[in-house]
């Protein structure tokens, strides 16, 4: 990484609208190790075909993949004041946050949009974990309120797809400050009776994870993803032992009780269109198909497949939910 | 016994010499004249105390945050509150002796009160955690506010913590939820809510406490998104350079209320709170007081209002 790659290759290609090309067309998949062609991984939603590995994807594909037709509008994101502090470590935050911005095309590490998901209107607010790790900063802090207030305009839901390490420690205690900010941008959405869909993905971490990403009506995790307060490091430093397999990962918590459930990225538009359904009592879309087609298998099967659930099989059927 | 700092060491120094001094003039009792010397070494002793704490480093007032005989949660329990009466669990899975909540009188009206304590002896260190709460402390708290809340009593928190304990079995029980809430909580209260960072403030363990009406900072506390050496070894990747990051960070006292992010500071006296702890309890006393004061006869309604707005505003005002 330097200042060529960083920012000058991004402009060249703006200027040339040439789409950034990726430097290998082969992708290794970090789970299993197979070689895998670029553009079937980019048309899975960046998940590898075979070992349903969840790779990061940028807030823009992402949201192209979650509206219906891929049709969005991006919000303007509000003016904050940069580097209050005149923050400098081994380089200058200005700096740091000049590079990012060539380098993402981003303002900063928040976007929101507006569109439609299954015919209903939503508000997506997004990490990019791109843009410095997806860090809570003043400008996203100021970004996700407005994210909510605009659900709140336009009385609909809002969804929120985190990805971050956490605070920006380049803002001191002003990025602290965006912890009970933006809650209290969730306790308005909360009080104008509007659901409030969270879907952590790898990683959401620290103080995001700490504040509005954990104050969902309904937790949704990618597989695989890394989702806690405190980094492993730190823990193992602390306790000076090894942690358990599987530590902090989506399956790990559905299996403590932090999030409700474990979903495949290509199932998240599914899966949240009929839990908005259910919040909102809407009807069911004309044109899809029966409901029970739709509808998530609940067999003790269904789960062992997916998160090789260990108690699964101990389980009775009384366990299962009332089913009609 | 006074346990001194290390860029203490004039003061140590001088104030060694005068313990000297007086220990000779009490044995030999007329045989030597060393009330002038006495009176000489004090006076530079406190001069050399004034010349010190006049431009302490951000760095050099984390240390006297974190002065192992600086007063905690429970002295301040003690000395400012009648009646107290500790409540204790989660009615989940535990007690944190991290936190320490209970109901209690102020100037005789009733409040509740959380305060985090980090312990003063290796004993009732290992008890509280080092300060350093579990969900179940932080859900303890929650337990609290509502009751707070249902009987209309303000509540006083005192924060001291270097952050919420990062171990396995606070990870599987929710710390990150746990935080969110109780920061949730704070912003839900229909009654005052009014915090001191009494030592230090660490992180989201200090932010899930001190979304406050009113937040106030003692003198030499700090404040901060991650300890100096956390964010040291982050972004330096050398944990040595705390004392730069505690710089850079702006994590003073002095620093907050320039951001606007503290509404007031509470004076320590000369040398720092544990040198004088009776003085820090009367300028603590006085600061509450006239805090709660601002909220008589104020409605619910106007008061969760001020405290979410007072939060929303702090960024945009610089």
């Amino acid at each position: 990484m330097n200042w060529i790659t960083n920012y000058v290759r991004p402009r060249l290609n703006d200027m040339l609208g040439r789409r950034d090309s990726p430097e290998n067309l082969w992708i290794k998949c970090p789970e299993s190790g197979e070689m895998v062609f670029h553009r079937d991984v980019e048309e899975n939603q960046f998940v590898i075909p075979n070992s349903g590995y969840h790779m990061k994807i940028s807030a823009k594909v992402r949201m192209k993949h979650f509206y219906d037709d891929g049709e969005f509008e991006i919000l303007e994101n509000p003016q904050v004041p940069q580097d209050p502090l005149k923050f400098r470590d081994q380089k200058r935050y200005v700096d740091r946050l000049k590079e990012n911005k060539a380098k993402t095309n981003l303002e900063d590490s928040i976007i929101n949009a507006t569109g439609k998901l299954e015919g209903m209107e939503v508000v997506t607010t997004l990490h990019d974990f791109t843009f410095m790790g997806g860090s809570l900063g003043m400008a996203a802090g100021d970004a996700i309120i407005k994210g909510f207030e605009t659900a709140i305009e336009k009385n609909c839901p809002l969804i929120l797809f985190a990805a971050s390490g956490g605070a920006r420690m380049q803002e001191g205690i002003l990025s602290l400050m965006q912890l009970p900010r933006t809650t209290v941008a969730v306790e308005m959405l909360k009080e104008a009776g509007l659901p409030y869909i969270v879907v952590l993905t790898n990683p959401t971490t620290g103080g995001v994870s700490a504040s509005y990403a954990m104050l969902g009506d309904v937790h949704i995790a990618e597989p695989g993803s890394v989702i806690g307060f405190a980094g492993a490091r730190v823990i193992e430093q602390t306790i000076r032992e090894k942690l358990p397999e599987g530590f902090q990962t989506a399956e790990y918590l559905l299996e403590h009780g932090m999030v409700d459930m474990v979903v495949p990225r290509q199932e998240l538009r599914p899966t949240i269109a009929r839990l908005l359904r259910l919040f909102t009592k809407a009807p069911l879309p004309a044109t899809s198909e029966s409901p029970s087609d739709d509808s998530v298998d609940i067999s003790d099967d269904a789960d062992s497949a997916n998160t090789e659930d260990k108690t699964a099989e101990t389980k009775s059927d009384s366990d299962k939910p009332a089913e009609g | 016994m006074t346990s001194y700092l290390e860029f203490e060491k004039p003061i140590a120094d001088l104030e060694g010499q005068i313990l000297e001094l007086k220990k000779i003039s009490a044995k030999e009792e007329g045989a030597v004249d060393t009330a002038d010397e006495i009176a000489r070494l004090e006076k530079r002793s406190q001069d050399a105390l004034v010349d010190i704490y006049r431009k302490l480093t951000p760095w050099q007032k984390a240390q006297v945050a974190r002065h192992p005989a600086r007063p905690h949660g429970l002295h301040y329990i003690e000395a400012l509150f009648t009646d107290f009466t500790p409540l204790a669990g989660d009615r989940n899975f535990g007690e944190d002796h991290a936190i320490v909540t209970g109901f209690a009188r102020f100037q005789g009206q009733p409040v509740a009160v959380i305060a985090q304590e980090k312990g003063s002896d290796t004993k009732t260190r290992l008890k509280h955690n080092f300060g350093m709460a579990r969900p179940e402390g932080y859900r303890k708290a929650v337990r609290i506010m509502e009751l707070a809340n249902r009987f209309g009593l303000p509540v006083i928190t005192l924060v001291d913590t270097s952050g919420a304990y990062p171990g396995i079995g606070a990870e599987e029980r929710g710390q990150a939820e746990a935080i969110a809430r109780s920061t949730e909580k704070c912003l839900n209260l229909d009654v005052p809510v009014i915090s001191i960072v009494i030592g230090e403030g660490g992180s989201g363990g200090a932010i899930a406490i001190a979304t406050a009406n009113k937040v106030f900072m003692l003198e030499h506390a700090i404040y901060s998104v991650i300890s100096p050496e956390a964010g040291a070894s982050i972004l330096w990747r050398d944990s040595a350079r705390a004392k730069d990051v505690a710089t850079a960070m702006k994590i003073t006292a002095q620093d907050l209320l320039q951001f606007k992010v503290i509404d007031g500071i509470i004076d320590e006296p000369l040398g720092g709170a544990h040198r004088d702890v009776d003085a820090v309890m009367v300028e603590a006393e006085k600061c509450i007081a006239e805090a709660l004061k601002e909220f008589e006869g104020k409605d619910g309604a106007e008061i969760k209002r001020q405290r979410r707005e007072k939060f929303l505003a702090i960024g945009r005002n610089l």
